[in-house]
């Protein structure tokens, strides 16, 4: 299913032109990821797999509850676990559900050297679409979360579509209508910002003063959103970064120097054109040979009559 | 290759063929690279079969590259060594851009122009081998931190754009200097070319009667 413009697009990887645009009354979604009502039970992990036909291959034991250890081509979301001792020196056990955060700005789409592998819908959805992709692996630089993964069989990258499919047709990712603490909501990012404030709010007055949303400002948002307790130390949730952007290495790979190389290759073919045109050909002339020949004749004597320190006669008679 | 009567060889035939592997590698490496690099010019993806082949086969033209270039290098270091002399031919670079020879100092068998794409790419081809693995993601994809695999990458960019303009520069040269590309393919040059372009080169090949590419070298591909 490549394309059925069931959504539209409001950026389309690698493409210079605007792409279809006129279904423009969509509501942004977002998923919010209450990590406070979390049990760790991966039923969502469980549905993403069934939903999307995933099977990763049966991994090893490493003395964690990550199963498996990372996210993988066939593993787009993950529990990942944190054992974190608090300040009053108490056990919290942190679950994060892993995956793509549907950036607002993509820095996977920005990097992506491949039209339309990578699109983002207006309703924010940012998705793969493989028949386009050719698996060079730049969207794994261009992300700030480290969430793509490049089959090793098929050589296209793969991450959580966030259901685009059945978003599509008005129905809530599959790792949601799983969860069963409702842990895991959707609906259109305004609903799911103003529940996060009644929850923070909520936390706030059990004593976990630093709680608060995650919708980073650096990727102007995401929409794929974390309710914390401890907002303010996002790293100790696995590694979840304090403050994401898209790489500065990246924006000016992707920014500035595309435009000024090709000028310059383009530069230097016209300086060349304009030099033959006012220079001209640099040809032998008729008195080069000559002098040419007058040289070797010379050379020649002089080495027949022994006068050359070099070698004797012979040579190119 | 058929060498005319009293003409000089410019590239043994081992050179020729070295130099042509490796123009061809140049070639296809930098239409893929610009594939990838800009989307403006993905569609020369298409000249290799789409986009998942381009990214493919890439990195395997490079590495038959590296190896290729080593041999240009074990063939034209001797040559392209430095000297004082080098320095006054840049500056009269302005007679050489006018075609004025005669007022330029005489050229040993290459110039400082040639030295320094010589130089050039033998500098910028292994940091396109070394960032290029780096960024080789069949292989290498996990090998290094993504925030080493970006560096990488924005320098893979930058070297293959310096390679690029130089190689303009070097085949703009090529078709400037009638009877180089003869030199290139045929492998040989009269000794008026040798004498307006390489005056240094000529007098030492004349001085031992040596029909080239070095004063030693005997003639051991016969004349026809």
């Amino acid at each position: 299913m490549a394309d059925l413009q069931s959504q539209n697009y409001i950026r389309r990887s690698a493409s210079t032109l605007t792409p279809p645009s006129a279904r423009n009354h969509e509501d942004e979604v977002a998923k919010l990821i209450d990590v406070t009502r979390c049990i760790g039970c991966k039923a969502c992990q469980a549905a993403c797999m069934e939903w999307n036909d995933l099977r990763a291959p049966v991994g090893t034991f490493e003395g964690t509850y990550d199963n498996p250890l990372d996210l993988d081509p066939h593993t787009w979301t993950l529990m990942r676990f944190t054992e974190y001792e608090n300040e009053q020196g108490n056990l919290e056990w942190l679950i994060r559900k892993d995956g793509c955060m549907h950036c607002e700005d993509p820095g996977c789409l920005k990097a992506c050297p491949a039209p339309g592998a990578i699109v983002q819908y207006a309703n924010g959805i940012v998705d793969f679409i493989s028949e386009n992709c050719i698996g060079c692996g730049y969207c794994v630089k261009g992300c700030p979360f480290n969430i793509p993964r490049i089959s090793p069989v098929d050589h296209k990258s793969y991450k959580c579509t966030l259901c685009s499919d059945r978003v599509a047709v008005g129905l809530e990712p599959a790792c949601v209508k799983a969860c069963p603490t409702g842990a895991i909501l959707f609906g259109s990012k305004k609903d799911m910002t103003d529940w996060a404030g009644e929850r923070i709010v909520d936390l706030k007055s059990r004593g976990f003063e630093n709680a608060g949303l995650y919708d980073p400002p650096g990727v102007d948002g995401t929409h794929v959103m974390y309710v914390l307790h401890h907002a303010d130390k996002p790293s100790i949730y696995a590694g979840l970064p304090e403050n994401p952007k898209i790489s500065a290495t990246v924006e000016f790979w992707k920014g500035l120097i595309k435009p000024v190389a090709l000028a310059g290759i383009a530069a230097s073919v016209v300086a060349g054109f304009l030099h033959w045109v006012i220079a001209g050909p640099n040809k032998v002339q008729p008195e080069d040979e000559r002098q040419a020949e007058h040289l070797l004749s010379e050379e020649r004597r002089k080495r027949e009559s022994g006068e050359n320190p070099y070698i004797g006669g012979g040579g190119a008679a | 290759m058929t060498r005319p009567r009293g003409t000089l060889i410019r590239h043994p035939t081992v050179t020729r063929i070295n130099h042509w592997i490796t123009a061809t590698c140049f070639v296809l490496l930098m239409l893929s690279g610009l594939a990838m690099f800009d989307p403006l010019l993905y569609w020369l993806s298409n000249l290799f079969g789409g986009g998942q082949w381009t990214r493919a086969v890439h990195p395997w033209i490079g590495l038959i590259l590296v190896v290729s270039y080593a041999g240009m290098i074990v063939q034209f270091w001797r040559d392209n060594l430095w000297t004082k002399d080098d320095l006054a031919w840049v500056r009269s670079f302005d007679r050489v851009l006018a075609n004025d020879e005669e007022h330029v100092p005489e050229v040993p068998r290459f110039n400082a122009g040639q030295k320094f794409v010589f130089w050039s790419m033998a500098l910028l081809i292994p940091v396109l081998l070394f960032t290029g693995l780096l960024m080789w993601e069949v292989y290498f994809g996990r090998a290094t931190s993504l925030g080493t695999q970006r560096v990488a990458i924005l320098i893979h960019s930058l070297a293959a754009i310096a390679a690029i303009i130089i190689w303009i520069t070097h085949v703009y040269a090529g078709i400037w200097v009638r009877g180089s590309v003869r030199a290139m393919t045929q492998g040989y040059v009269t000794p008026g070319w040798a004498w307006r372009h390489h005056r240094k080169w000529f007098r030492a090949l004349a001085a031992t009667g040596s029909p080239g590419p070095t004063p030693n070298a005997r003639d051991s591909e016969a004349r026809k």
